[in-house]
């Protein structure tokens, strides 16, 4: 690899990679679970706690004002992350989960009948799959599923030719977070929108990877976590349209949700603040301000292209041990590496690659239909960050092979 | 023996090991050996789901002690499942619901038998108790 990338520099701001992981210098390639938070968001945070921890909106006492500025600068500052027509468009939940969960609900009170379709795909996590089939027990709407080629990609003329006229929705990821493939989400929204459906993208995995520009794909809602993005757990965004936002109901109902509440009759307050009942993360929302200046201040685009070709190498480098299968060979792919080793259970290798010092998730990956389709009981995934390196690649090739050594 | 004097016995063996990569040596030739169940009783009702790697367990009961078989897809999981029928195989369904496996803790697997690690083993203990109690009320006519 050459890349003019500094990514001794970028390790420097993330304190948690200087450890020993049993006995050995930690490895952490579990970034599609969760990214590590530079120096900039944590003290960012503990810079909230320290000095302007206060409840938001309605407080006329100066700490109050503070904390409220700085929440909406900081969804001001997502938006323009996302290139959204309008901050209000922006709205605060828990993660991607929530969000999807939100639009699941909401859309699917004020849209779904029985009968009504919903068209998702077979690489989906969970948390794209079980919100929408809790909406159709609740409306009598129905899945249905476009399936995957074994090279972990789906045929847009297959998806065209699942949407029907009882098609309401189409929900699906931006880049699968079992696989890495990044799907066309643009071409999906172009298909869905000639016969006026509102497309879902989970974000989770692309946000940390690509430029996502809403505008651009022209999608209806996208949804995205702090936490695979270098900002804190606990925090997480739904983009919707204005338009479609507006004619669905609250999702929760309590504080800042309200226009005015009585006992015969509660008024529901405007966007984004509808949908955002209850006191919300502030320092979260802070963190996740702070981790998209500190990507600004990396370079996004310099760092996503140091990303792909750390993951080039690793492809290159893990295809080349025998015995080694890698799953999930798209074309169009990013952040994300699941292999299989011959004869070997995942979990027993994940035991054995950990006393390395290297963190690798196995298992499903919550996304057991994927799983099921592909006939596997799950893989090793190893997921990249900018701040891995080559060398690090090369401790896993070696891991790889101690794994082979004592169990095949 | 005493489940717990099993134990301590098989905790001993570990401690002979130097490094991790011995214990584990060890853990996967004893998950290389037969099978410990047999292939016609690896069916969904004995199977512990939503784990990583999967655990089958069934029992028997004669003349006052139970023998499990029990086994599993993952090599290391069953060097773990092969230790634990070791230690709690042919006693009494008393001795087994009131037996201490933190012999585990000294044999440096404990981690596996974290509920964190979502392996199976936690379950399998949780469900070897499970038959224990359930032979003795059947035994006892309480059930």
């Amino acid at each position: 690899m050459e890349s003019s990338f500094d990514v001794t520099r970028i390790r420097s701001h993330f304190p948690i990679l200087e450890q020993r992981v049993h006995d050995r210098q930690l490895v952490y390639f579990d970034n599609a679970a969760t990214t590590q938070n530079p120096l900039a968001v944590t003290d960012a945070v503990s810079d909230y706690y320290n000095r302007y921890n206060s409840n938001v909106h309605r407080g006329v006492h100066h700490l109050s004002q503070v904390a409220t500025e700085a929440m909406e600068n900081a969804r001001k500052k997502v938006a323009r992350f996302i290139n959204a027509t309008h901050s209000h468009e922006v709205i605060f939940t828990r993660g991607t989960t929530e969000a999807i969960n939100l639009v699941a609900t909401s859309f699917g009170q004020a849209f779904l009948k029985p009968g009504d379709e919903i068209l998702l795909t077979t690489l989906e996590h969970h948390s794209n799959i079980v919100p929408w089939q809790m909406a159709c027990e609740r409306t009598g709407a129905v899945l249905k599923v476009v399936p995957v080629n074994l090279r972990g990609e789906i045929d847009l003329e297959e998806l065209a030719g699942l949407l029907t006229q009882r098609t309401r929705i189409v929900a699906v990821a931006h880049v699968s977070n079992a696989l890495g493939t990044i799907l066309p989400v643009k071409e999906i929204v172009k298909l869905a929108h000639r016969y006026n459906i509102p497309v879902l993208v989970d974000g989770a995995q692309a946000a940390p990877h690509l430029r996502v520009d809403v505008q651009d794909l022209g999608c209806d809602f996208y949804a995205f976590s702090g936490h695979k993005l270098y900002a804190p757990m606990g925090i997480g965004v739904l983009y919707g349209r204005e338009e479609l936002l507006n004619q669905m109901p609250p999702y929760q109902g309590g504080g800042e949700m309200i226009g005015s509440v009585s006992f015969e009759k509660t008024t529901y307050n405007e966007l984004p603040y509808k949908f955002e009942a209850g006191t919300p993360d502030v320092g979260g929302i802070i963190g996740l301000a702070a981790a998209i200046n500190y990507l600004a201040s990396v370079g996004f685009d310099e760092a996503m292209r140091y990303e792909d070709e750390l993951l080039d190498y690793a492809t290159r480098k893990l295809k080349a041990i025998s015995g080694v299968t890698l799953i999930g060979t798209a074309s169009q792919k990013t952040g994300v590496l699941s292999f299989l080793i011959d004869n070997v259970h995942p979990y027993d290798a994940g035991t054995i690659i950990d006393h390395f010092g290297i963190a690798v998730r196995t298992g499903h990956h919550c996304a057991q239909p994927l799983m099921d389709y592909m006939g596997i009981p799950g893989t090793i995934r190893a997921s990249f960050a900018f701040y891995n390196t080559p060398a690090e690649i090369d401790l896993l090739a070696e891991a790889i092979a101690k794994v082979k050594e004592m169990l095949t | 023996m005493t489940i717990e004097e099993t134990g301590k016995q098989i905790a001993a063996e570990f401690e002979l090991f130097d490094d991790w990569m011995d214990k584990y040596n060890y853990l996967i030739e004893l998950g290389k050996g037969l099978p410990l169940i047999d292939e016609s009783q690896k069916k969904p009702e004995n199977l512990i789901v939503g784990c990583q790697s999967r655990v089958w367990i069934n029992a028997e009961y004669a003349d006052g002690k139970v023998i499990f078989h029990a086994d599993s897809d993952a090599i290391i999981t069953k060097g773990l499942v092969s230790l634990l029928l070791r230690a709690i195989n042919n006693h009494t369904p008393d001795e087994i619901m009131n037996a201490d496996l933190s012999f585990l803790d000294n044999t440096g697997l404990k981690d596996h038998l974290s509920p964190t690690r979502s392996n199976g083993l936690v379950s399998m203990v949780k469900q070897a108790k499970f038959y224990a109690m359930a032979f003795k009320a059947k035994e006892t006519g309480s059930l």
